[in-house]
């Protein structure tokens, strides 16, 4: 106990970074607690902390508040934590393998080509279709698929992926699938065109338990596919040639990283529609907290990502209650004003 | 015993020749500088040799196996490359940056943290550990890429022979330090490092390394010791300009001086 005590004192004596560290861990651990916890409680019913210990201990087997909890509150706040860590990690990736702490996943072209795709469907009709799923949801996810491999396959020639290539091809296929949801807006009825914009704002109340578990599986199954990566990632912040230098397989990591953002993002924005700055800011703050090392980065951006989104989506249910604001614009609304507090703290390292 | 073997290596790029054939051996322990105008091919040629850029033809031996056929990781063991440019945007500490060298290997934490502390030491940054990068100086950063190739080929028992290739280290630091850095380049190959680096002062290139490779358009115009290869009429003709070579007052060694344009008319 007491050596623990000394060895915790002489990191805190020799590395400022490493107690900042340790800090930033305790308070994110913390926050996703508290806001899992108020995402469940909160609502336009209130629930008490009997009712939803014995709604999750499975001791009240009928009540209402077991619906209420197992039912709907449950599977939302799983979802909300989920495409909020997906949609971080993403981000992390992203500004890592671009080497700009201004990338977001938006860059690489998924949110405008979902768009399109969910515009398609919204206008064709839109019906359920098996699995708890959409047309909606499918629309989107094939929308971000393809103009992800618009991207990736007009940026990768002889000499393997360029990342300006990349990021330029990125700013095309967003302005060509402006203007084809654009075109879908102007030609669509009031009920779609309504539907298409809030489908835009993002929105966690298609909640249910299956796409819950559809973002349980992919988030998880993303951090142990991308777990040995991180090493080589801090690496590419070099630059290709010294990652190169270094041992590293960078286009098979550029591929890996593509690949999995695609996937991560594009089911995302399926279940929840687009959803900004999540991916952009959540590892941009934390960086500014804990340094760019990729090794605490991608799960802290994890946990932070998925406290944000689960704030923000409980605020978007509770302010007007019981009508619900898109959760897209509570994230900007929380994110933002903390995101300038914290850049004018630290200023100094950016240039 | 040569450690790097380099046979008809040739650059093209767009049809035009960046370096004519050009065949070099290296041995175990030595220091090869590479000079040359601006344009002659110096990093094109250590470029090459590093797999950064395709060569068009020749090839690359590091103890007769074909550099292209090492595996990545055990390449990164024995062989560290310095490039002429290293931005990093994102704030790492000194020591994170100079601790990413130890990544291709697996020799533990502690004797990773001994080896970035004395690589450190070599390169007299111990003091940046815990600066953010993005707040240094471009030479401090410069001295921090050096100690961390250093670091990342420091221990022979973790390679065998190592290679280690540098663009223009020492151009943007101090008098001071570049000498400093150099005479620690130095000590460094002394234990069974082979050099190649390029460097734009000639007297310092010529202070600190046992040949010198002397780089015109693409061709090899010179190899050797530096008081063979580095004369009056040699320097004159690759650089294009009237120079006086003097011997050092304690080594010997060639010191290349510029000649001040005399026969121009002096203004009243």
């Amino acid at each position: 106990m007491s050596s623990g005590w000394r060895s915790w004192e002489k990191t805190k004596m020799s590395d400022p970074r490493k107690r900042r560290r340790h800090i930033t861990w305790i308070v994110l651990n913390l926050l996703f607690g508290t806001s899992f916890i108020a995402a469940i409680a909160l609502g336009s019913v209130a629930l008490s902390v009997t009712d939803i210990t014995s709604a999750l201990l499975g001791l009240d087997r009928t009540g209402f508040a077991r619906d209420i909890v197992l039912n709907i509150r449950l599977p939302r706040a799983i979802l909300a934590a989920t495409v909020g860590a997906v949609l971080a990690v993403c981000g992390t990736y992203l500004q890592g393998m671009f080497r700009n702490p201004l990338a977001d996943p938006s860059l690489i072209g998924v949110t405008a080509g979902a768009s399109v795709g969910a515009s398609v469907a919204i206008i064709l009709g839109g019906g359920a279709i098996a699995g708890g799923l959409s047309l909606v949801s499918l629309g989107a996810f094939v929308g971000g698929l393809v103009s992800v491999w618009l991207v990736y396959r007009v940026a990768t020639g002889v000499n393997g992926t360029s990342v300006a290539t990349m990021l330029l091809m990125g700013i095309a296929v967003s302005a060509l699938a402006a203007s084809m949801t654009g075109l879908m807006d102007y030609l669509a009825d009031n009920e779609s065109l309504r539907r298409m914009s809030l489908w835009r704002m993002g929105g966690l109340d298609g909640a249910n338990g299956s796409r819950a578990l559809v973002m349980l599986f992919i988030l998880a199954l993303m951090l142990v596919a991308m777990s040995r990566t991180s090493h080589a990632l801090n690496t590419l912040l070099l630059g290709e040639s010294q990652a190169r230098h270094l041992g590293v397989h960078v286009g098979r990591l550029k591929n890996q990283l593509i690949v999995w953002v695609a996937l991560g993002v594009g089911v995302s924005v399926a279940v929840a529609g687009s959803i900004g700055f999540v991916g952009l800011v959540v590892p941009h703050m934390l960086r500014l907290c804990v340094g760019p090392d990729h090794r605490t980065l991608v799960p802290m951006s994890a946990l932070g990502g998925a406290s944000l989104l689960l704030l923000a989506d409980t605020l978007a249910r509770v302010v007007l209650s019981p009508t619900e604001l898109p959760v897209g614009l509570v994230t900007a609304l929380i994110g933002a004003p903390f995101f300038v507090f914290l850049l004018l703290r630290h200023r100094e390292l950016i240039r | 015993m040569s450690l790097l073997r380099i046979t008809n290596l040739s650059v093209e790029i767009n049809h035009k020749p960046l370096l004519q054939p050009l065949s070099l051996t290296v041995t175990a322990g030595e220091v090869v500088s590479i000079i040359g105008p601006n344009g002659a091919g110096k990093t094109t040629f250590l470029r090459a040799i590093s797999g950064d850029i395709a060569a068009t033809s020749g090839s690359v031996y590091l103890e007769q196996t074909p550099l292209q056929q090492i595996a990545p990781r055990t390449r990164a063991r024995q062989m560290a490359v310095l490039s002429q440019h290293n931005a990093l945007e994102f704030a790492f500490t000194g020591f994170e940056v100079v601790a990413m060298s130890r990544s291709p290997h697996s020799t533990g934490s502690v004797l990773d943290l001994e080896i970035c502390h004395a690589a450190m030491a070599a390169m007299d940054v111990t003091h940046l550990a815990e600066r953010l990068y993005p707040t240094l100086s471009g030479g401090e950063q410069q001295r921090l890429h050096l100690a961390r190739v250093l670091a990342q080929i420091w221990r022979e028992e973790d390679a065998g022979q190592r290679l280690l290739l540098l663009d223009e280290p020492v151009t943007s630091l101090d008098l001071g330090h570049q000498h400093q850095l150099m005479a620690a380049i130095r000590r460094f190959a002394a234990t069974g490092v082979s050099v190649l680096m390029t460097v734009h002062d000639i007297t310092l290139a010529a202070a600190y390394s046992d040949r010198i490779l002397v780089l015109n358009n693409g061709h090899n115009v010179a190899c050797g010791a530096p008081q063979m290869v580095l004369t009056q009429a040699l320097v004159e003709e690759v650089f294009a300009m009237p120079v006086y070579i003097l011997p050092h007052p304690q080594t010997g060694a060639p010191i290349v001086v510029g000649k001040t344009a005399s026969e121009e008319p002096p203004c009243d």
